[in-house]
């Protein structure tokens, strides 16, 4: 018999928490295929966050390390700059990357950090039950926006791949999504590319995912897809922002 | 041991902290520590360390979360409003059981406060600034000599027991100038042996390593266990100094800069014939409470020399039992004790006077507090407290 699908290797064999119809799944897969096929599984070693992907750390067969709401790429920074030969991510979402944790993405890149963030943008808080996120869109309902989001005092929702491409010291950013097949092999692409950089040392990279919540959207599986398509993307266009990875 | 030189006490303590191996430094630039950094950035590197200014002493204590998974020695300083910043990351490195070491030079406070030299956060640093029940080792220096020295037993103290240990120092100590030595060799780092727990670059197939603050439904297992920990600690790890303690009939408790005052006043009262002791906490949690009760038990009145408002005493409140009374002497937000002041208050409690003496109700006097706000709907009346 010939095996033509499996899990990667450098996922557990610990079944996901995940809602369904939830883009986290689909992204560790593709970073775990990452490792195995970059051979770098046992030098990887992951910084899980708060949020739905707490619990990442049991489900990477890497060494791992959870840390606080916002922090990762602070935590990463400390763990690349005490093992420079690791290869070293940091996994956060929307709330945790582009609300609370703010200075240390944009410090991160700054200090050009060779390590590879995984953003997952979508547009809500999770874990904590649908809230608004710095991400979420004009107009979105959200539980602590519940007649949607109002610009007028919510603000605009946060682009962050266009704005840390202003920073010299990023140097690969790029926007995918995980609502379709030809999607999720973009995605794969960006996620290597951003990890094969770390190995070669090019400097900070982030790929910025535009996932789905079915649950706290109160959508079913195929209408988050939908929501994807044709509310994300307008704001949140997919492609590549920065790429001095040859450079 | 080194030749005794001339050396500032914040750069003791960096030098003493590279001896010691440590080899990961994130800090933020505040007023009075920021000798450390400085002595970092221009010596970690040279050590085969790193060191990073962070973007903020959140980022910073943070930098030191990750690299303590590694299993690097690694830590942090800090003054006061700085300290209070790096609460987030110290209850959560006491979560993880994450050995490193973070520096406090104390400042004026609360709030931005001053930059004089203070002891305002007795409490922040010994009960657990965040949240959570967890608990720092704390040392307190008294001497540029201690401070070089200190990073040494701080390293090897939250290694042993897998926590973040805390040197607890002040202003005046980090900028002043004094004679000491070094009473160990350059510890090379490699040579200590690696850590079962560390995150790491692994081949072989060794079962995987996770650090991790959450525990879910096994918290309260997890709370217990590291409980037995502290409790060991108390029993076995507090240090102390005694100075004519045996026999006085007024002991003195103080630790940091303002022992040194005492010692004077131990000094002076020894020339009026007067029988004062010296008990200097080195460890302030663990808090050295057996022995301060057997050394109280021998003396008429107990009294604390604190720069803060009534923090340090409470400890020795708990240790005494109220077996002996116990006294306080406050120097807050800056304050400075010296022989002269401290003896004053000795005089005070010998004679029945209250000079020097500080108490939180009497100096309320007659003040009486009046809400500005309109209160007729009557809330604050029903609200008010004790007849």
């Amino acid at each position: 018999m010939t095996i033509i699908a499996k899990k990667p290797a450098s996922l557990t064999d610990l079944p996901m928490h995940y809602c369904p119809g939830c883009g986290h799944g689909i992204v560790h897969r593709l970073m775990g295929e990452t490792f195995d096929e970059l051979k770098i599984a046992d030098r990887v070693i992951g910084v899980a966050p708060v949020g739905c992907a707490v619990f990442a750390d049991s489900y990477f067969a890497c060494d791992m390390v959870q840390g606080a709401h916002g922090r990762g790429p602070a935590i990463a920074t400390g763990i690349k700059r005490s093992k420079p030969e690791a290869i070293v991510f940091s996994y956060q979402g929307d709330g945790d990357l582009a609300s609370i944790g703010m200075a240390e993405i944009v410090h991160a890149a700054v200090r050009s950090e060779n390590i590879t963030v995984i953003f997952i943008n979508n547009a809500i808080y999770g874990m904590t039950g649908g809230q608004m996120a710095p991400t979420t869109l004009v107009g979105q309902v959200a539980t602590t926006a519940p007649k949607g989001r109002d610009p007028k005092l919510q603000g605009w929702p946060i682009n962050m791949c266009e704005m840390l491409a202003q920073i010299t010291g990023a140097k690969y950013l790029e926007r995918v999504a995980v609502d379709s097949p030809q999607h999720v092999m973009q995605a794969k692409k960006a996620i290597k590319k951003a990890f094969e950089n770390q190995v070669n040392g090019v400097g900070f990279s982030m790929v910025e995912v535009l996932s789905q919540c079915p649950t706290n959207w109160y959508a079913s599986v195929p209408q988050a897809l939908e929501f994807v398509r044709t509310k994300m993307m307008p704001q949140y266009p997919l492609g590549v922002f920065k790429d001095e990875g040859g450079k | 041991m080194t030749e005794k030189t001339l050396r500032k006490g914040n750069e003791a303590l960096a030098e003493g902290a590279i001896r010691a191996g440590a080899r990961f430094f994130a800090g933020y630039p505040i007023t009075p520590q920021n000798e450390v950094p400085e002595y970092m950035s221009a010596y970690m590197a040279e050590a085969g360390g790193a060191f990073v200014q962070a973007e903020s002493e959140v980022a910073a204590i943070n930098m030191v979360y990750g690299a303590a998974s590694t299993g690097t020695r690694s830590m942090t300083s800090s003054s006061s409003p700085g300290i209070s910043l790096k609460q987030e990351g110290i209850t959560y490195l006491a979560s993880a059981d994450l050995p490193c070491l973070i520096v406090n030079v104390m400042r004026g406070g609360p709030g931005l406060g001053s930059i004089s030299g203070s002891q305002g956060d007795y409490f922040q640093a010994t009960r657990g600034g965040g949240n959570g029940d967890y608990h720092v080792i704390v040392l307190a220096p008294n001497s540029v000599e201690e401070l070089g020295n200190f990073p040494k037993l701080g390293f090897e103290l939250a290694e042993k027991y897998r926590m973040p240990c805390m040197i607890l120092a002040d202003g005046i100590l980090g900028q002043m100038m004094e004679s000491m030595s070094f009473h160990f060799d350059p510890i090379d780092p490699n040579k200590l042996g690696k850590f079962d727990w560390a995150v790491d670059i692994h081949k072989n197939g060794r079962k995987k390593n996770n650090v991790f603050s959450y525990k879910g439904d096994n918290l309260i297992a997890d709370v217990v266990e590291r409980a037995k920990r502290y409790g060991y600690i108390e029993k076995t790890e507090a240090r102390w100094e005694e100075r004519e303690a045996e026999n006085c009939d007024v002991l003195l408790v103080a630790y940091g800069l303002s022992s040194r005052a005492c010692l004077e006043a131990v000094n002076k009262a020894k020339e009026e014939g007067l029988k004062v002791g010296l008990f200097r906490p080195i460890t302030l949690w663990p808090f050295p409470s057996k022995r301060l009760a057997e050394l109280a038990a021998k003396a008429k009145a107990v009294l604390s020399v604190e720069q803060s408002l009534g923090q340090l005493v409470q400890d020795i409140k708990l240790a005494v039992n109220g077996k002996t009374p116990v006294y306080l002497n406050a120097y807050p937000a800056g304050g400075q004790p010296d022989g002269h002041s401290i003896l004053t208050a000795v005089h005070s409690i010998l004679n029945g006077g209250r000079e020097g003496l500080f108490d939180l109700q009497e100096h309320a006097g007659d003040f009486a507090y009046e809400c500005k706000r309109d209160t007729s709907l009557g809330m604050q009346g029903d609200l008010k407290g004790g007849k």
